[in-house]
């Protein structure tokens, strides 16, 4: 496998089991039981209550798109994104909250991607020790 | 009933760097003691009167010790373009209370030529953003913007052409501007065929990226009474922020804008329809856009019909960005710091010689920035005394 160039994640101890569960192809986030809400990013507290009681829980992997960019230019934090243009996504899952990834199997066309979309979690093992969320339109 | 903080202070000294634009041989802090000297000096005062030092960008420690100022009241809030905006506020409430009597906000940034600035790293995948965001490649910041740009079109109708009409309308003030870097005339067109930079946001969408400095000095209203100025009071204040990553941000389309801008109207005990001139940090036409919805000058959604026809240029009844804004005057990186130096010098009619330059009669003002992706605001609204 050639070397991935792209920024990775690095997990902390309470974002472990999330990038855990991609390496597994089996995605979970936090579900605070006080709030009745799903938690993204992974953290140790809850940010609508305040409790402790953050339970990791399987997620769909549907959503759809909240927002997005087509980015034209190569410049970013983390050099390597020289194959522009590429598509940025912010999917709002179907347990509600919200996640970034990148748009694949689709041409980076505003003319093809539209907010409101239905997607699909894909998971992409760019290395032996990470896995990335990326996100397909569903029925495209 | 007034509030107690209410105009109990004023801005005395406001000024630039001496040069701003391409700098490439002076250091970021060269920029904050240029500017720092340029606003004491008219205001009649010195480094030595100082004892309220207010920097985001660097460490106060560090301009305070170039400049040999020794404070009693240090604040460093950093959250971005906005700080400078909060440090009036805060300068306010900290010289009301006694804790210092001349406070001096100093901006200095190298953003373009990067003259003794840090280096711009990535944050190396350890933080949260380099876990949840900066794998997928999303430039910052304006891919940030440009994202909840898309959200906005999307829920509003809001379309390329309304953010373009801001590009456009600032550009007109930045012609008034000699110190201004862009100050050929656009047009609408012009901006929907610059080049595409972060979808929906093209070039002219975007703000510039420039070397400046700028300084602002603040003290009570009764010592600035005494000094050269004529003062433009501190009527209210107000900042919040409600996000730092923009996958975090509750609602793309409304930000804290909506709680600095009613606490500082609420301050000001004034009403939106009393503002003569309104000082909106523009890093990209969208927050323009967004900012003026959130501070309740039209309602939500309708940023865009607000805008059109050219409403905010020289002659329009919602005079806006009057130096040229960071679209088409200058941005240094956290711009904050020239919305309320160019809303002090329309409020002084520091340009009642230079034709349609100057707002006629300007007697309020309002200055808002924008901090991180449109994480952090802070609003002021200013009075001529």
């Amino acid at each position: 496998m050639s070397e991935y160039k792209k920024p990775l994640p690095v997990p902390d101890p309470v974002t472990k089991p999330f990038w855990d569960s991609l390496k597994a192809h089996a995605a979970q986030i936090q579900y605070s039981p006080a709030a009745d809400r799903y938690v993204f990013y992974p953290r140790n507290v809850c940010p609508y209550t305040g409790s402790r009681d953050l339970q990791w829980r399987p997620i769909s992997g549907r959503g759809v798109i909240h927002a997005f960019t087509i980015n034209y230019i190569g410049r970013n934090p983390g050099g390597g994104f020289s194959d522009v243009p590429y598509a940025v996504v912010l999917v709002e899952l179907e347990e509600g909250a919200r996640m970034m990834g990148n748009l694949v199997d689709v041409e980076p066309n505003p003319a093809k991607i539209k907010v409101g979309q239905p997607v699909e979690l894909v998971y992409d093992d760019v290395t032996d020790e990470i896995t990335l969320p990326r996100f397909r339109i569903k029925g495209g | 009933m007034a509030h107690a903080l209410s105009g109990a202070c004023a801005i005395v000294g406001v000024a630039e760097s001496d040069e701003i634009g391409i700098v490439p041989n002076k250091s970021h802090l060269q920029l904050h003691a240029e500017a720092a000297e340029n606003a004491l000096a008219e205001a009649g005062l010195t480094t030595r009167d100082v004892d309220g030092i207010f920097t985001a960008g660097i460490q106060t420690t560090e301009i305070a010790e170039y400049l040999g100022i020794v404070p009693t009241y240090t604040d460093n809030t950093a959250i971005g373009g906005c700080s400078f905006v909060i440090h009036v506020g805060h300068a306010v409430a900290a010289i009301a209370q006694g804790l210092c009597s001349v406070a001096l906000i100093t901006h200095g940034e190298s953003g373009r030529s990067r003259v003794g600035m840090p280096g711009r790293a990535p944050s190396g995948g350890r933080t949260l953003r380099g876990q949840f965001e900066e794998p997928f490649g999303l430039p910052m910041p304006v891919g940030a913007y440009a994202m909840a740009c898309t959200r906005h079109m999307y829920q509003y109708g809001t379309t390329k052409e309304q953010l373009a009409e801001i590009a456009v309308a600032t550009r007109k003030w930045a012609q008034l501007n000699p110190k201004a870097m862009m100050r050929d005339p656009i047009t609408i067109e012009d901006v929907l065929k610059s080049r595409p930079i972060a979808y929906p946001l093209n070039l002219l969408d975007c703000c510039l990226v420039t070397d400046a400095g700028g300084a602002i000095v603040v003290t009570s209203l009764e010592r600035a009474r005494d000094l050269k100025q004529r003062p433009v009071r501190v009527l209210g204040f107000g900042e919040s922020h409600d996000h730092t990553m923009i996958s975090q941000m509750p609602d793309l389309t409304a930000g804290p804008g909506r709680i600095s801008g009613q606490r500082a109207f609420e301050m000001a005990g004034v009403s939106r329809d009393d503002i003569d001139l309104a000082m909106i940090y523009d890093s990209f036409t969208y927050t323009v856009l967004l900012s003026l919805e959130d501070l309740g000058f039209c309602q939500k959604g309708e940023g865009g019909a607000f805008v059109s026809g050219q409403r905010t240029a020289p002659g329009g009844d919602f005079p806006m960005n009057t130096n040229g804004g960071g679209l088409s005057y200058t941005h240094s990186g956290m711009y904050g710091v020239f919305t309320v130096i160019e809303a002090t010098r329309q409020l002084r009619h520091d340009y009642q010689d230079q034709g349609i330059r100057q707002v006629p009669d300007a007697k309020l003002a309002v200055a808002h920035g924008t901090g991180g992706v449109l994480s952090a605001t802070g609003t002021v609204i200013l009075a001529r005394d």
